[in-house]
């Protein structure tokens, strides 16, 4: 496949995004059709990548003495996969986003932040370094402050862009001083060229690469949504519903874990041992759970997901950072299938939403199984396959990984035991309140079927959802995959586990909340502080008044007497003084300045030739 | 014919007299005429040294008298700007005496 | 002794000095002339004919004509009371081309060889023998050379834009690219003079800003 081809799946979202910023803003019919335009043609682009040989092109970017940083596209089996995933998922999304926003004023900006995300999207994928890696790391930050504040009129909005802006930021800051580092330890920025360097790493303190490991783990802490990073993802869901099933939960927040995949695969697995891979393991398995906890509490049919969403991240991370022999391509293959399915939740959860005319409250809507059957059968495909019922795709990817997690770290195992406990017994609340039963809302019992460029992308991605688990199609399209080296059989005890725990949630479920028209457990002490997320956002508030107000002490110490009096004071003089001097040689004589000149030339003769 | 040191002498003498005469004149059409002599010589150098600098067939370095090619035709062009210039500069101040264009002091 | 170089060497010396020391601009730029003919004449006893040639057309042809015909449209005579510069000014103009001089004569003084020697121009020709040519019909560099006269025209030719064939001693890729370059700074020059000389119309003062 001719190189054209590879630079184009990266360039030809970036051009759709500018033409339409710059001269079709008005224009929204031809912006939205050549936004879509690219994303289909770059999905096919991805199709065809699928079957050319692993290499990686590079262009040198910028050279100092030894130094280089290059603008490289890796093609190789996980980028391919992951190719698929965005681009399949991106191009899905658009077309949804064509129906569900075609009332939306600001359609061509909307569109053109979608193509933004895409390049950015698949320059994260396809970066071949990890400068390159980290500037398109930022332009998909900046893409989804884009998109959630696309609804910049309503404040919740604007507030949550800044938000997931800042707690990113702070995660960035990590992984750039993770990403020196490494760079300081292995001598390259370059990803085929870590592999070279394993040698320096046993040389060099484990420590020291392991703080590296956990500082490069910032960055996914921050863009993964990990627990303590994880406040923004929730509030991100004031964005259109379509951008929080492409950024929120299929791609953007799953970079994270490919960024750490794609550096154990570069630079060998020995880097995650010790205790930077513990750490990033518990760290996800906490994510994982916390996050499950509230998503049992949450009453707007988007949290639930943006809850499940970081729970489900977590268990990538765990199964990343457990570093075990196959451990991480599980957390990988949980990605691929996890992106189909959760895009399909809330592209559905999207549909529900738009039906119900804007009402996200699950205790306001009910019924919705009577109104609109088909887009209730895909929701309940997808939450099969997000509870991991056999054969749907979460089922193979999920069971790998608690079969990594059992052969690794038991502890972790039950903990995510309790998880996959968790997860069913909230999307069986989710599903029973807001399908079953009877409406409870004007929306709800006004809803009407989705129109059928709502319903293609649904069918098209429980398709995904259902088939993308078996093996041969995940041989051809996931990421990173392996051959279960178990079977699923009832002799298997990680099987009889997690099967009593998803019975469990689902019958749990169903007990507590069929035929009821509000929350049981609402009540409950416990069950308030799920709801209010364990207090995170109240707990970070007043931390952050807190320092504030301890720093701007200081600060102000320091800028009123050190700075103000005597370094800018004194600077101020010294500058002064100096300026005067000068201006006295600025006397405008042309002569003088020759003079100057060509006395300036004789000394530099003297020098050179005769002083030597 | 004379050897390389004494064309090298004779540049270097035309072009110290056109340094004195950018030094020591106030009228800016004579500073600019002087310039021009100074690149000349700088010519002269070129010339002389391709002359020298024969080549394995025994004649001159023709690359060096390229240069001269080129030096020539960018003095057509600078000369052709900088008495433009002059000119606007006389429309503006009425005056081609550069002890009384002084509006850059500091 | 080499008369004709200490001839023009001296055409163009003096015709320096003149240029420096003339009060009028017209007379400066009449003695300009004159040593510029000293120099083509010694660019031309450097056997480099087509220089010369090109420094009397442009330099004693073209740009004298500009000047001359920008201190006649300033309307530039020898002013009345010659304000002559200050002796400071004097002082050191003269003192940095002095000790210029006297530090190029010490270098010069230092170095050996540079001694002249006749161009061997039949024997160079047979570096430009193209024997895939029938022997009669050889290139004109090839001819000229055998009639033992320097056909620097054609080198300077062959010099600036490239040559191809493998017979010749000169393979150079050739100055195509400067060319093109120097090409487009006339064009630029060009636009640049008219642009400046433009009179805008809402001149009052025929100040800067006019």
């Amino acid at each position: 496949m001719p190189e054209f081809f590879s630079w184009s799946i990266l360039l030809l979202p970036l051009c759709s995004a500018a033409v339409i910023q710059l001269l079709l803003r008005e224009m929204a019919g031809i912006a939205v059709r050549m936004s879509v335009g690219s994303a289909a043609t770059t999905f096919v682009i991805a199709l065809v990548m699928l079957g050319s040989e692993d290499r990686t092109l590079a262009v040198q970017w910028a050279t100092a003495g030894s130094f280089h940083i290059e603008i490289g596209l890796i093609i190789d089996d996980l980028s391919r996969g992951m190719m698929i995933v965005v681009t399949g998922v991106g191009l899905l999304v658009h077309l949804f986003s064509l129906a569900y926003m075609k009332e939306d004023e600001a359609r061509a900006r909307y569109f053109a932040g979608l193509s933004i995300f895409m390049f950015s999207m698949t320059g994260i994928v396809l970066a071949s370094n990890f400068i390159m890696m980290f500037i398109f790391w930022e332009l998909v930050g900046f893409s989804s402050y884009l998109l959630i504040g696309h609804w910049f009129q309503k404040n919740s909005a604007a507030e949550a862009a800044k938000k997931a802006f800042l707690v990113n930021r702070i995660g960035d800051f990590g992984f750039m001083i993770g990403i020196l580092m490494l760079w300081g330890i292995l001598g390259t920025f370059a990803f085929r060229e870590m592999s070279e360097s394993t040698t320096v790493i046993a040389q060099n303190s484990s420590t020291l690469t392991g703080i590296a490991v956990l500082l490069v783990f910032c960055g996914a802490l921050g863009k993964s949504a990990q627990v303590p990073l994880h406040v923004w993802l929730p509030d991100a869901m004031e964005g259109p519903t379509p951008v929080s099933a492409l950024i929120h939960a299929a791609t953007m927040v799953a970079a994270g874990v490919y960024m750490l995949f794609r550096l154990q695969l570069s630079a060998g697995i020995e880097i995650f041992e010790g205790f930077a891979g513990t750490t990033i393991a518990w760290i996800g398995g906490i994510t994982s759970l916390l996050a499950a906890l509230m998503a049992t509490q949450q009453d707007d049919i988007k949290r639930v997901l943006a809850y499940s969403t970081l729970s489900q991240l977590g268990y990538m991370v765990m199964a990343v950072g457990l570093a075990g022999e196959h451990s991480a391509e599980a957390g990988m293959f949980h990605l691929y299938t996890h992106a189909w399915f959760k895009a399909l939740l809330f592209l559905g959860s999207g549909a529900v939403i738009y039906a119900c005319h804007h009402e996200q409250n699950i205790w306001k809507m009910g019924g919705l199984f009577q109104r609109m059957r088909k887009t209730t059968v895909t929701f309940a495909v997808g939450t099969a396959a997000l509870m991991a019922i056999y054969p749907l795709s979460g089922f193979w990817s999920k069971e790998q990984i608690l079969e990594a997690a059992h052969h690794d770290q038991p502890v972790l195992f039950w903990l995510a035991i309790i998880v996959a406990t968790l997860t069913p017994f909230y999307m069986t609340r989710l599903f029973i309140v807001a399908f079953l039963g009877k409406g409870r809302g004007h929306g709800a019992q006004a809803a009407k079927e989705v129109p059928p460029l709502m319903l293609y992308p649904l069918f098209a991605l429980s398709c995904m959802a259902v088939i993308a688990g078996f093996t041969p199609v995940a041989e051809t399209l996931s990421p990173a995959f392996h051959h279960p080296s178990h079977s699923f059989s009832l002799a298997n005890p990680v099987f009889l586990i997690s099967l009593a725990a998803l019975l469990v949630g689902i019958g749990s479920g169903i007990l507590v909340y069929r035929g009821r028209d509000a929350d049981p457990l609402e009540g409950n002490t416990i069950f308030k502080i799920f709801r209010n997320k364990f207090y995170f956002d109240e707990v970070y508030l007043v931390l952050v008044r807190v320092f504030q107000n301890a720093v701007a002490i200081v600060v102000h110490f320091l800028d009123d007497f050190i700075i103000g009096n005597l370094l800018v004071g004194g600077l101020v003089r010294t500058a002064s003084g100096v300026g005067n001097l000068f201006r006295k040689l600025q006397s405008g004589n042309l002569q003088g300045y020759a003079f100057l000149f060509g006395a300036g030339i004789i000394l530099i003769i003297y020098l050179t030739v005769f002083a030597r | 014919m004379a050897s390389l040191q004494e064309y090298l002498f004779i540049s270097g003498l035309l072009f110290a007299i056109g340094l004195a005469g950018v030094l020591i004149r106030r009228n800016i059409i004579v500073i600019f005429m002087c310039l021009e002599l100074m690149l000349s010589a700088a010519n002269l150098t070129l010339v002389a040294f391709s002359r020298f600098n024969t080549g394995e067939n025994g004649l001159p370095d023709y690359n060096g008298q390229v240069l001269v090619f080129f030096i020539i035709t960018v003095a057509a062009a600078e000369v052709a700007v900088g008495l433009a210039i002059i000119v606007a500069l006389y429309r503006a101040r009425q005056t081609v005496d550069v002890k009384e264009l002084t509006s850059m002091r500091g | 002794m080499p008369v004709f170089f200490y001839a023009f060497a001296a055409v163009s010396v003096i015709g320096a000095i003149a240029l420096v020391c003339f009060r009028n601009p017209v007379s400066s730029a009449i003695s300009m002339v004159g040593s510029f003919v000293g120099l083509a004449a010694l660019f031309i006893g450097l056997n480099a004919y087509f220089v010369g040639i090109i420094q009397i057309l442009v330099y004693a042809g073209a740009i004298m004509v500009l000047f001359l015909f920008i201190i006649m449209l300033l309307d530039l005579k020898a002013p009345s009371a010659f304000k002559r510069s200050s002796p400071l000014i004097l002082v050191g103009g003269l003192i940095i081309p002095f000790s210029f001089v006297i530090q190029l004569s010490t270098v010069l003084s230092e170095v050996r060889g540079g001694d002249p020697k006749a161009l061997p121009l039949q024997d160079a020709a047979e570096s430009f023998y193209d024997h895939e040519r029938d022997p009669d019909n050889q290139s004109e560099i090839y001819n000229s050379l055998q009639k033992k006269s320097l056909p620097d025209v054609n080198l300077i030719g062959l010099t600036l834009f490239g040559h191809k064939g493998d017979n010749a001693s000169i393979r150079t890729p050739g100055y195509n690219f400067p060319l093109q370059i120097i090409g487009v700074l006339l064009l630029v020059a060009t636009v640049g003079v008219v642009a400046l000389s433009l009179k805008r119309k809402q001149s009052k003062s025929g100040g800067p800003e006019s």
